[in-house]
């Protein structure tokens, strides 16, 4: 464990797609039971930066460090290991797989079968309707069904922090709040989170703290409190003073 | 109806060795979503390494029929995987981020470097394998006969498909070559070593069409280091008839492509038989891309 409980610390990372560099430096840090919300218009690069952490882009300069141990030199899969998992955008179940098996997919890193069964258990009262549809494939649920799936399947890795990429993207208002109660009542058990939202409002209503991010650059970090109260925030991201 | 059943077990058994060689086309697409064209002549190299074990072992004083053919089998298997796995080392993965232009010419490359390999080693011309391995005789079911090495080769590969079908299926590991056909990068995220999948892939797939290409030289008793081209594209055909990247696709897709040949040969002509392959590839390419059970595949390869 870093100091002060410094779960996440994100430093000066550049990540480059081929010619292009999407991230020039982004310095972030996320300390042990928060939730931090990453804000930022389409392209500012929020899941660049969270597929930075996963190792599924590599960095070509700056730091990650995970409980005190640098990852961004790790491999993806040794990462998961360690304890990140991501709900990544678009949900990306895997469609011609079973309910079940995604879950179980989730569980990959973890070889105790006690503790993947009682988190099986955690999962289906957090999402009955999983459940429900265990055995049918993923590809044929719903999206906010798809969604809680994504969520669930990334709660199956027992991670110490969740990642979470636009979790609401695409779901009717009252699912986006179920999603959101869900994220708390995670959170209040013990779980630090990550959340890219393009949903400013709610986003910030539910985190602790929060950064701002422009093309490829954190422009702006402060309690969550504060940036609703950020005149340049509302101007930007919450449509307006209200 | 002798020659009808004659013909539709022939075919059931050349169809099941399509069936193996397709498993490593469709296996390896669907986790790289490219087609090795190195795969017919890994299939041709399991052919003259059977033939090799064979002549210097001299097996069949020590062992019964069935004996031989699984011993074989086994050590053509972990020879030819073992190939397999190297050439993904060394042809594909140092291309994984490339072009998938270059990996495609990089496979065509691997083709012709085994295949002359072979003919440096073993030389131009036919070989063959020794006639007295399997007993010629038949074996008779309901008053019709079938030859026994016919049988023994369905029964072999059938059973190697079952196998592979349950591995896929029911094993973590199997699992996890699934997920990362559908999507890699969630794959990553689920903390599945995708590197290690596709060398997986690249020991199964290579070890089917190696005891594939073993079959063929004690079905036929003659090989030649030309014959994973010819076998490798009827198989590609099977792949592609069962639906690209799907396991029981390609298997489907082998026995009925192996039974159509049979038929069209018995029926038609025996000089259309190889024909016959092509047009059906045609015929499913502009019907039905997807394949029989497949996904798309006309924005991929
Ligand atoms: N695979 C890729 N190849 C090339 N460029 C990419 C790739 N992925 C993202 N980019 C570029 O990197 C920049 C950051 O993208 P990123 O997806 O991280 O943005 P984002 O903040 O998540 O946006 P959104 O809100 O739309 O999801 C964008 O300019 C995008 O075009
Ligand atoms: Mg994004």
């Amino acid at each position: 464990m870093g100091c002060d409980g410094v779960m996440l610390q994100v430093e000066n990372i550049h990540v480059r797609y081929g010619r292009v560099e999407a991230l020039h430096g982004v310095t972030l840090e996320v300390r042990e039971g928060e939730i931090v919300t990453l804000l930022g218009a389409n392209g500012a690069g929020k899941s660049t930066t969270l597929n930075a952490i996963c190792g599924i882009f590599k960095t070509t300069e700056g730091a990650i460090r995970f409980r005190g141990d640098n990852i961004h030199t790790l491999p993806a899969h040794e990462i998961v290991t360690r304890g990140v998992a991501q709900v990544p955008e678009g949900r990306r179940v895997f469609g011609t797989l079973s309910v079940r098996e995604n879950l179980n997919l989730g569980a990959y890193t973890c070889n105790d079968n006690a503790r993947n069964q009682s988190n099986l258990q955690r999962v289906y009262a957090l999402f009955p309707r999983l459940a429900e549809r265990a055995g049918q494939l993923a590809g044929t649920l719903s999206g906010g069904e798809q969604q809680m799936l994504a969520i669930g399947r990334a709660l199956m890795a027992n991670p110490k922090i969740l990642l979470l990429d636009e979790p609401s993207l695409g779901l009717a208002p009252l699912l986006v709040k179920a999603i959101f109660d869900t994220i708390r009542e995670i959170n209040r058990s013990g779980l630090t989170v990550v959340l890219v939202e393009q949903n400013a409002r709610a986003a910030l209503k539910l985190a602790h703290r929060g950064y701002v991010m422009e093309v490829g650059r954190i422009v702006l970090e402060d309690t969550a409190d504060q940036l609703l109260a950020n005149p340049d925030v509302q101007k930007a991201y919450l449509g307006g003073v209200r | 109806m002798d020659l009808f059943l004659q013909q539709l077990t022939n075919g059931l058994a050349v169809g099941s060795i399509y069936a193996l060689i397709a498993l490593g086309y469709t296996m390896v697409y669907g986790v790289l979503k490219l087609i090795n064209f190195a795969h017919g002549d890994l299939f041709a190299i399991g052919a003259y390494l059977g033939l090799t074990l064979l002549t210097t072992f001299g097996l069949s004083q020590y062992l019964g029929p069935m004996g031989v053919v699984i011993v074989l089998a086994v050590m053509v298997m972990g020879l030819v995987a073992v190939v397999g796995a190297v050439l993904e080392r060394v042809a594909y993965r140092p291309l994984r981020q490339a072009h998938r232009l270059s990996a495609v010419v990089s496979a065509m490359g691997a083709s012709i470097f085994f295949q002359n390999a072979l003919m440096l080693v073993y030389g131009a011309r036919y070989k063959v394998y020794p006639h007295d391995i399997l007993p010629k005789n038949a074996v008779s079911i309901m008053g019709f006969e079938i030859p026994l090495v016919r049988l023994l080769v369905l029964l072999t590969s059938v059973l190697m498909m079952v196998a592979l079908y349950l591995f896929i299926q029911k094993t973590r590991i199997g699992t996890a070559i699934r997920a990362a056909a559908i999507d890699q990068r969630a794959a990553k995220l689920m903390g599945i070593n995708v590197d290690r999948v596709i060398m997986i892939v690249f020991l199964i797939g290579p070890a089917l069409g190696g005891v594939a290409g073993l079959m063929v030289g004690l079905y036929y008793g003659q090989i030649n280091f030309t014959m994973g081209w010819m076998y490798g594209l009827k198989a590609f055909t099977a792949a592609i008839l069962g639906g690209i990247g799907n396991i029981p696709g390609a298997m489907v897709g082998g026995l009925l492509l192996g039974v159509i040949e049979a038929m069209g040969a018995a029926y038609i002509s025996i000089a259309w038989k190889d024909a016959i392959t092509f047009m059906v590839l045609i015929a499913i390419l502009i019907v039905r891309p997807t394949g029989l059970l497949g996904e798309r595949v006309a924005d991929k390869v």
